[in-house]
């Protein structure tokens, strides 16, 4: 165990924890920061993503030590309710989700993705979600939420 | 989940104590009376509501808010959505301000929980009844408070006000908050079909203006802003965090477990054995990750229970059937093959398949077994959850409540349910809370199976091309092997490897007529078999439902030999299918797909679908499955070298009678037709003699998206003057034989194995 501080949603945070121990169980099982999600522990499904210096990373493979003096943003602390961001303005205008679980994989991926190509094209949007899972199937709707966020972001309102 | 802000019903009748209102009726027998509050105790006399009472089901609290208590579950669908249109329409009122508690069992009334596709079109007729005589009970309260006949009372926005008088109101809490608005309900049926009357009777759906409307979903935004609890994210203080440990191979015994192998890892884990069940418990959830890494334990070798991958559909053909039902016969269909001048044969096959849900299974357990057990699952059943772990624990069924709590979507009876079980077991040999998280192995291999199923049919046509014979033997295994219903101790995991015997479930057929459409033929003979389970104890083989039991597999088979027929006719594949209907909806739904798609009638396969490497094509599937129709076209790109197959465009027309909310209605359908794209090009569980190998998403890979069309065209016939039938599970029936059948019309090849991998379809593409 060591003392590890983490800066998480713009706050300083000290955790005991194991260096060994990948983020996500620190941010649910230490912080109860619930919205990263265990789907898989393997990489392969992007359920657990948080931001780490705006790059969306899988919270599940990321040991905590290498987590630390990074700005780690989880979906809650992308933005609050006051102020949310365009990508979840527009997945609720959507209505892009079945479940949910997945969410945080799908949201903070767009977030990285409009960060880096603020127009992303069809084929960009799908290479950056191509590493996501989401079991409900709910791609179609996800996919229209990125286009949606697009607009919102250049102003234009709903297309 | 229920939202954060709300109150549970028993903090609403204490503090509702102050409010009680006097009340002398002068015929009690036509007045609903004001009850005093809930028998003392709350939620802690753990019965579940009694449904013959209207309080069970509904309670209007002071600030005019109506909080309804059903059984039901939201699994990912937005049916809560659904519901609180179905009671705002009923008292007129904002659906935002009705608020749910779902699947607590100590609150709820056993409706069957989730399955089927019922909670519409069973579920939504006890909760209007139940809003309607809410309503009518309001109205007489209110006739009484404002000194006007109740038929000459109005509800706007839940305030009760004097037709042409409006200043004369008052408003639901005002009038009836916190206490209990009460009436006797009848009630009949049980399970999904349970239903409740009282006085009030629903309005004519003619006069709708919420029902019907494509309101957004309630828990959208507070999963968007991550305010929103899934079962994952219950704690209980003290609480350890729990995984399992599952044997080396079906039938492996325990040996020896090593407890001095994780002795190092600090926590206080420790390894709990129980027979051949094993787990771990420790004070954080990463400890308990490595502990169930680490731990060395030893088994006997397993027992080659399961067949060699490459033989699975000729066993399935040859091994003698656990039981058979002749299903349907009309008329005399060997005789009619032997005069034909055509025959038609074809097989399919339709693997096992995972649930493999996003989450791999997560349940809290507090056992108490001098007390009370409460224990957290996103399991679609809580009643009889609840009724399998009193079982399990050997305590009356009143000591055991079990809260339902979103999970991801569970689609069947994935496993939400075992490691629910896991957690009671391990809680119960600690002596404190766990919360069981299963890894991804846990789901993908050992979580319960959709079920293999195979099809084989035969056609005669007569010279004409009329078909005269038509032959259809399915075997399966059963889709309730492991019962969907998990109400006893022996239906989990790992009870089952604890040395409960397996209680078993119930034969489930794959049927022509029921898991496909009913074509008319003038002979015709159907037959359904189940094939026996590979073997008998905690197989990871195990089959139980997974989404539209059987219908998937039957669908691919029916619907893509329909296609066969009509190319040996000559025929449009969708005339074709018209001329062996006969119900109207069924015709509706496969002219509108026709015409959104741009459908041209001409016989399949296309004559010349392109000169380079890649073909298109369009094909098409019905789905009938209990009153609800849907008419599926895909379109499709092959690349002929390497056997790829894109799905280029769905056209999806649905009818499910009286539509709740437009919206919700077409994401579920969008979803249901990527999910069941999923199974139909991806999907296939992977084992050896002793073991399923697919363990994670890269041996059990599904949809991405790169595998997502661009293209959805979804048509909704509405029909609000029909009872609404059910939308979570007939849209994805037909997907997989659309997508085969438009990949024959684009090259000619059949492909008659799913999934439809690129190597099945190269291989098809070389018979040519």
């Amino acid at each position: 165990m060591s003392r590890i501080s983490l800066k998480i949603n713009g706050r300083e945070q000290t955790v005991d924890a194991d260096p060994d121990c990948p983020l996500l169980y620190v941010l649910r099982d230490n912080l109860s920061m619930n919205n990263p999600r265990f789907g898989c522990g393997l990489g392969q499904c992007g359920a657990c993503t948080v931001l780490v210096d705006g790059r969306a990373v899988r919270s599940c493979m990321l040991p905590v030590s290498r987590s630390t003096g990074k700005e780690i943003l989880t979906l809650d602390g992308l933005m609050g309710v006051e102020s949310p961001d365009p990508v979840q303005i527009a997945c609720i205008e959507e209505q892009a989700f079945q479940c949910g679980y997945c969410l945080n994989g799908w949201v903070l991926t767009a977030k990285a993705l409009l960060a880096e190509k603020p127009n992303p094209t069809d084929a960009e949007m799908r290479s950056a979600f191509q590493g996501l899972v989401c079991r409900c199937g709910s791609h179609t709707r996800i996919f229209a939420a990125v286009r949606h966020a697009v607009s919102l972001i250049n102003g234009a309102g709903k297309p | 989940m229920t939202p954060k802000t709300q109150i549970s019903r028993r903090e609403f009748v204490k503090d509702a104590g102050g409010l009680m209102i006097g009340f002398s009726l002068a015929d009690a027998s036509v007045i609903p009376r004001l009850l005093a509050p809930l028998p003392q105790g709350g939620v802690t006399d753990n019965v579940p509501r009694s449904p013959d009472r209207l309080d069970a089901w509904l309670h209007i609290e002071t600030d005019g808010r109506v909080h309804v208590y059903t059984g039901k579950a939201e699994i990912g669908m937005g049916v809560q959505t659904a519901y609180g249109q179905i009671v705002a329409e009923e008292l007129d009122m904002a659906p935002g301000n009705v608020v749910f508690t779902m699947g607590d069992t100590a609150q709820t009334a056993d409706q069957g929980g989730v399955g089927g596709s019922t909670s519409i079109m069973l579920g939504a007729k006890p909760l209007r009844n139940v809003a309607a005589t809410a309503r009518y009970a309001l109205l007489q309260l209110a006739s009484q408070r404002l000194g006007a006949p109740a038929d000459q009372l109005q509800i706007k926005n839940s305030i009760i006000s004097v037709k042409g008088d409006e200043s004369k109101n008052i408003s639901f809490g005002a009038l009836a908050g916190g206490t209990d608005v009460n009436d006797t309900m009848k009630v009949s049926g049980e399970g999904f079909a349970l239903n409740v009357e009282g006085m009030g009777k629903p309005k004519d759906p003619a006069t709708y203006t919420v029902v019907g409307k494509p309101l957004f979903r309630v828990d959208m935004p507070g999963k968007l802003y991550g305010k929103w609890d899934y079962v994952t994210d219950k704690r209980l203080p003290g609480m350890l965090h729990g995984r399992v440990v599952r044997p080396a191979g079906v039938g492996a015994k325990l040996v020896s477990v090593d407890q001095d192998s994780i002795k190092g890892i600090p926590g206080n884990v420790r390894a709990v054995v129980k027979g051949n069940f094993v787990g771990v418990v420790a004070e954080n959830e990463w400890a308990a990750v490595q502990a169930a890494k680490k731990l060395k334990v030893t088994w006997s070798a397993a027992a080659p229970a399961f067949p060699e991958q490459k033989d699975l559909y000729k066993h399935m053909r040859t091994v003698a059937p656990k039981a058979t039902k002749e299903t349907l016969t009309t008329g005399d269909a060997s005789a009619a093959l032997a005069r034909a001048a055509k025959k038609v044969e074809a097989s399919y096959d339709f693997p096992f398949q995972s649930h493999a849900t996003m989450g791999p299974g997560c349940a809290l357990a507090d056992v108490h077994l001098d007390g009370l057990t409460t224990v957290w699952s996103g399991g679609q059943k809580p009643h009889a959850l609840r009724k399998g772990f009193a079982e399990l624990l050997g305590v009356p069924l009143d000591r055991v409540r079990v809260i339902w709590m979103e999970d991801a979507g569970s689609y069947g009876r994935p496993g939400f349910e075992d490691a629910a079980a896991d957690a009671v077991l391990l809680s119960r040999e600690v002596g404190k809370p766990v919360r069981v998280q299963w890894m991804r192995t846990d789901m993908t291999a050992w979580g319960s199976k959709g079920p293999a199923v195979v099809c084989d049919l035969s056609a005669g046509l007569d010279a004409s091309g009329e078909v005269t014979s038509l032959q259809f033997t399915s075997r399966a295994f059963s889709g309730g092997e492991t019962h969907f219903v998990p109400s006893t101790a022996g239906n989990f995991i790992g009870a089952q490897l604890e040395g409960i015997p397996n209680t078993g479930g119930v034969d489930e057929f794959a049927q022509w007529g029921v898991q496909a459409p009913p074509y008319k033929f003038q002979n015709i003979r159907a037959v359904a078999h189940v094939v026996p389970a590979f073997y008998d104890t905690a197989s990871p083989l195990r089959t139980t439902h997974l989404r539209d039991p059987e219908g998937p597999a039957t669908s691919f088979a029916v619907e893509s030999f329909m296609d066969e027929l009509a190319a040996a006719a000559k025929a449009d594949p969708i005339d074709f299918r018209l001329k062996h209907l006969e119900e109207p909806r069924a015709k509706a739904v496969l002219a509108a797909v026709a015409e959104k798609a741009g459908w041209t009638k001409r016989a399949s396969p296309k004559k010349s679908s392109g000169s380079g490497d890649v073909l298109t094509g369009r094909g098409v599937g019905l789905s009938t499955r209990n009153g609800t129709y849907v008419g599926t076209v895909a379109e499709v790109e092959v690349k002929r070298r390497t056997g790829e197959v894109r799905i280029t465009r769905f056209v999806c027309a649905h009818d499910c009678g009286l539509i709740i909310n437009t919206d919700t209605l077409r994401s579920t359908i969008a979803a249901n037709l990527v999910q069941s794209l999923s199974r139909a090009m991806k999907e296939e569980v992977m084992f050896d003699r002793s073991n399923v190998t697919s363990v994670d998403w890269s041996t059990y890979p599904v949809a991405r998206a790169s595998d997502i069309p661009s293209q959805f065209d979804i048509v909704l016939l509405s029909h609000p003057e029909l009872p609404s039938s059910g939308a979570g599970e007939p849209s994805s029936r037909a997907t997989a034989a659309a997508i085969a059948n438009a990949i024959f019309d684009a090259t000619g090849a059949r492909v008659r194995q799913a999934p439809l991998t690129p190597a099945r379809v190269k291989a098809a593409l070389t018979h040519v």
